[in-house]
């Protein structure tokens, strides 16, 4: 593999998140990641929508007419979405059970359209597939993360297997609750894009507007 | 092709990228409709047999499912009657019948209690049997919780006084406060609770706080869930309403004294 592949299967993960840098497709995130088995799932569709899509809009983006490029690119994503969430009702019903209208959701996923507008339109096949993956584990990454802690810590299980036994069946731990409800994730999305900032200040956005220092009275006046 | 950006090719284009994705899509979701259907349905039966108590939650496999149904006969229950009559209705049973103003009655707001709005006329009912004879019969229930309703199954011993379990496969109750009902703890207090009184009315019902042998009526009294009142409230409540006379209890004791 060149470098310049392997550069952008690989830069998404943490140099150019989609979520931590991006700030792009929260709303998945905040909504599947209260269990990991959902989350994982979750993360192998996105992740093939935007390998496929960024793949399918590459090979037509000679031919597609510039006033209805969004549209097209629309058309592609919903019917690679519709075609994962067929595929899952049909061989992991329990999962797409609980995924219910996220697989459908992810047809508005930012990710999946900000890449193909931005990549998949001025790239080859090739190396648009890989921006795809790339971008999907990039997502994946913090996923897993946020899945890890909040099950953990809400419900005491990973993977729906007990690790710290909780107080209602009869062991010593109080799961947070809280880790449970979707506003959970933003905070922790935030103390990752902190981490991930003290560990590459380079992502640090500048400042917008400096608030400046509280201006003094004159001496004068004061004593007027 | 002459020009992508002109009226004709931007035309040429959309068509054939609608025909093409049509074509992909509606493929898929022809050729893989029977597994779906085969999956929705495989579900239903689990969710019945695990409110039942005919299979451990922990072998839930097609096989064990298929092999446990097999004792299963689903019958139908005129609710206004409480008889059985042969057919499936028309407007179906589930949730799509109560949407459906032939299939189903407006409550008056003073006897829903369980806040259904409209009770469907029908509802199919699955009778556990084992040489000919009915052991446990298992009820399909409704109601409203804190966020929505909560769909379940209620499972009666052959005395169709003894509760044999209960289960709830759908709900939107908050984790870790109301989504206890499904605590295996919590449900496994229902069983051998009786749900009717020496008159006949419904008795079973979830109170504040917990229950022990000392309790007043324990037989008929579960534990709420703590720190979900509205919840508790709600299982309290759609018992109530689906065990008494607008729901399954004329039909209970038609099929005590044998009329059913």
């Amino acid at each position: 593999m060149s470098m310049k592949l392997k550069d952008t299967l690989l830069e998404p993960i943490f140099n150019n998140n989609p979520i931590a840098l991006q700030i792009l497709g929260i709303c998945s995130a905040l909504a599947v990641t209260s269990s990991l088995q959902v989350t994982l799932v979750m993360c192998v569709a996105l992740t093939t929508v935007v390998a496929f899509s960024n793949t399918a809009v590459s090979l037509i983006r000679k031919q597609i007419p510039n006033s209805i490029r969004i549209i097209v690119q629309m058309t592609v994503i919903a019917s690679l979405v519709i075609l994962v969430d067929q595929i899952l009702k049909a061989y992991a019903y329990d999962t797409s059970k609980q995924l219910s209208v996220f697989v459908g959701l992810i047809i508005t996923n930012c990710i999946v359209m900000g890449r193909a507008e931005a990549f998949a339109m001025k790239h080859g096949p090739k190396d648009s597939f890989f921006d795809g993956i790339g971008n999907g584990l990039g997502y994946s990454v913090i996923l897993i993360g946020l899945a890890v802690v909040r099950e953990l810590f809400g419900a005491g299980k990973l993977m729906g297997i007990e690790i710290l036994q909780t107080v209602n069946n009869g062991g010593w731990y109080v799961p947070n609750g809280m880790l449970l409800l979707p506003p959970s994730a933003f905070f922790l999305i935030g103390l990752f894009i902190w981490a991930i900032r003290t560990w590459k200040p380079a992502q640090v956005e500048e400042d917008e507007f400096k608030i400046t220092s509280n201006s003094k009275v004159p001496l004068a006046q004061q004593e007027a | 092709m002459a020009n992508k950006d002109s009226v004709k090719g931007t035309l040429i284009v959309a068509l054939v990228l609608c025909i093409v994705c049509s074509v992909v899509v509606s493929t898929a979701a022809v050729m893989l409709k029977p597994t779906q259907e085969s999956n929705a349905e495989l579900d239903m039966k689990k969710n019945v047999l695990l409110a039942g108590g005919l299979i451990a939650p922990d072998q839930t496999n097609r096989k064990a499912i298929e092999e446990a149904f097999g004792n299963v006969t689903i019958k139908y229950v005129d609710l206004s009657t409480g008889k059985f009559t042969d057919e499936a209705p028309a407007g179906g049973t589930g949730r799509a019948a109560a949407k459906i103003a032939s299939a189903s009655e407006k409550l008056p707001a003073d006897q829903d209690t369980a806040k259904i709005i409209r009770r469907e006329n029908t509802k199919e009912v699955y009778l556990v049997e084992e040489n000919g004879e009915m052991q446990r019969i298992i009820l399909p229930v409704r109601g409203y919780g804190l966020w929505g309703q909560l769909y379940g199954f209620l499972a009666l011993e052959k005395d169709l006084n003894t509760v044999a379990g209960l289960g709830f496969y759908e709900h939107k109750e908050t984790p870790g406060l109301g989504g206890e009902v499904d605590n295996p703890r919590w449900k496994a207090q229902w069983e051998g609770k009786e749900v009717y009184g020496a008159d006949g009315d419904v008795e079973l019902s979830v109170i504040k706080g917990s229950v022990d042998a000392n309790t007043p009526n324990a037989e008929h009294k579960v534990d709420g869930l703590s720190g979900a009142t509205l919840t508790s409230k709600g299982v309290d409540n759609l018992i109530n309403f689906w065990l008494g006379s607008q729901g399954y209890g004329p039909f209970l004791k038609n099929l005590k004294a044998g009329e059913a």
